[in-house]
């Protein structure tokens, strides 16, 4: 595991940022870090990059601590908040000051910049007159300049429009499938759904779930159709099944294809498709998972967890 | 720098994944890049050239009207220690508050998390720009000595000692480190840069209240008020108890700032 994130606790007073979290990321893989706002995602992501330490627990990279990386720009990728670059220098100054300080030559500054497609003109540009998409580009870019085999992004496609985040998603898939790491995180579903493999669920600071997209998405249950709904559906619940029907007049139910096929044959009911049901959406898996986590009131010391 | 660098456990023993970046990025690398950070910014370039244009402004006027019957090099000198005092120091906040204005020490300290080098090699560009801006002040009054007395037709007078320009480095220099302390401690641009001025145009004037109503302050006072204490340095001569106080009075206002605020800004979580 190229991330390994052990037991990790970020305690902020009395309140728990980050409360015993484990999870791992592997390589060739793009592994999305989602959770609500302030679930405790940028403080791992510090702590991971050593910019916070840790109340307990540990956080590697490539089986480091990452402040004991010699150069950790020509290893680890970091953006952390695209917003946090100074308006007053030129996106091509920004890049010039990671690239002299990394120690790599001059022409790795518009390889990058070609990278995040990030023109000339652009480049020339005041931060402080990016939009935020751009901002975001410009992270990526210095994330990007020392060729690192793992990147760390916080909400990269945050600012990001369709195409941005289609962009963001191709740009990363080449990176795992030339064998780096990716570690993103995000707190909106679809944009996880869109780009990771991996998807580990935080809420409140605890890892609620984790596991390849695939796994999170199986769904459950069955579905039926047949000319008369309604007719199916009190066939299923008299043999003891739920029934739920669907908006396009198919039903759903908890018994097995072999019980629901029984069912609707038992009650002399042709059907006219019997299937495994569709993977909930991981829009419900997320709520599922973080509503007995995450309150909808406003918590007393959240500013600590953004 | 390899063998320092290495991370102490080594990859192959271990079975860790090799890296790429084997080597830390040597201080003077880093110095660069500070010394960069100084000047890329419209604020940062402005204050470089505005104390470059208040050192010729300033000899310009005194080549003009400020010789009389000699040119005296170390009154051009002289003169222009109190601007100076006032200006370099600001580059100093500038240069350690510069990263938190904008929330740059975010990608700064991901791309060195050895935070006492990056602090190492701003106080580095700090003490390189005030001995530059001091070589150019010196080379600008030589300037206009040789100008004004041409000018004017009167003798040049070289009559600066060494042991005098030293003591006027001495103040520029303990300034820039007071702006710096006061950086570090701070770590934002606009109360930090009032800090300084308090320090080097409040504090004095308190000061000297202070020490005419109390007569133990007026006696014991310049151990403590390295600002006052620092006028002293410019005058002719100085005595062995001014050093001594100019030691006190300098670890009260560049030592224990600096060590309050290494201890925060070597542990504090950057957001």
């Amino acid at each position: 595991m190229v991330i390994t994130i052990e037991s990790l606790t970020k305690r902020y007073g009395g309140f728990a940022a980050v409360d015993d979290a484990s999870f791992t990321a592997a390589p060739g893989r793009v592994t999305g870090f989602l959770g609500p706002n302030g679930a405790g995602k940028s403080t791992t992501l510090r702590i991971l990059v050593g910019l916070a330490e840790p109340t307990s627990g540990s956080a590697r990279v490539l089986g480091r601590r990452y402040g004991d990386l010699p150069n950790p720009g020509l290893d680890v990728g970091v953006l952390l908040d695209a917003s946090a670059q100074h308006g007053g220098r030129t996106g091509l100054e920004t890049l010039t000051l990671a690239q002299r300080t990394l120690g790599l030559p001059a022409t790795r500054v518009d390889a990058a910049l070609d990278l995040v497609s990030l023109t000339e003109a652009e480049a020339h540009r005041r931060v402080r007159d990016y939009s935020l998409g751009m901002r975001q580009r410009l992270g990526v870019a210095t994330a990007l300049l020392g060729e690192p085999q793992v990147l760390v992004l916080d909400e990269p496609a945050n600012g990001l429009d369709p195409a941005g985040i289609r962009w963001m998603r191709d740009l990363l898939r080449g990176f795992a499938d030339d064998g780096g790491t990716v570690l993103l995180s995000s707190h909106l579903l679809a944009e996880i759904q869109m780009i990771a493999d991996d998807i580990v669920v935080i809420g409140d600071g605890r890892v609620v779930a984790q596991g390849t997209k695939d796994e999170l998405l199986a769904g459950h249950g069955t579905l039926v159709r047949a000319a008369d709904p309604a007719a199916l559906a009190a066939a299923l619940t008299g043999a003891g099944f739920t029934a739920a029907p669907t908006a396009d007049g198919a039903v759903t139910t908890d018994a097995g294809l072999d019980a629901a096929g029984a069912a609707a044959f038992a009650a002399g009911i042709a059907v006219t498709e019997l299937r495994a049901g569709d993977g909930a959406s991981l829009e419900e898996t997320f709520l599922a998972l973080t509503t007995d986590t995450q309150r909808d009131t406003p918590r007393a010391s959240t500013g600590a967890a953004a | 720098m390899t063998a320092v660098d290495t991370p102490a456990r080594p990859a192959g023993a271990a079975g860790l994944p090799t890296l790429r970046g084997t080597t830390a990025p040597p201080l003077g690398r880093l110095v660069g890049v500070e010394l960069r950070k100084l000047r890329d910014t419209r604020a940062g370039a402005w204050l470089l050239v505005t104390i470059a244009l208040v050192v010729l402004g300033i000899i310009g006027l005194g080549t003009l009207w400020g010789v009389n019957a000699t040119a005296s090099f170390g009154s051009f000198v002289s003169v222009q220690v109190m601007p100076l005092q006032l200006l370099v120091p600001m580059v100093a906040v500038l240069a350690v508050t510069g990263e938190w204005s904008q929330r740059g020490a975010l990608t700064t300290f991901a791309l060195v998390p050895r935070r006492g080098r990056v602090v190492a090699a701003k106080a580095l560009a700090v003490l390189l720009v005030t001995l530059a801006v001091a070589a150019v002040g010196v080379a600008v009054a030589a300037a206009g000595i040789v100008v004004g007395s041409a000018l004017h037709d009167v003798p040049a007078a070289w009559d600066l000692t060494a042991e005098q320009a030293g003591r006027f480095l001495l103040i520029t220099v303990l300034s820039a480190a007071v702006g710096f302390a006061l950086g570090v401690l701070i770590r934002s641009s606009a109360p930090a840069l009032v800090a300084y001025l308090g320090f080097v145009l409040i504090v004095p004037m308190l000061s000297a209240i202070a020490g005419s109503y109390v007569a133990w302050w007026a006696a014991h006072g310049l151990w403590l008020d390295l600002a006052t204490t620092l006028q002293a340095f410019a005058a002719p001569q100085v005595t062995g108890e001014a050093w001594a106080q100019l030691g006190t009075s300098t670890l009260l206002w560049v030592g224990v700032p600096l060590a309050f605020g290494l201890r925060g800004l070597l542990r504090t979580e950057i957001r």
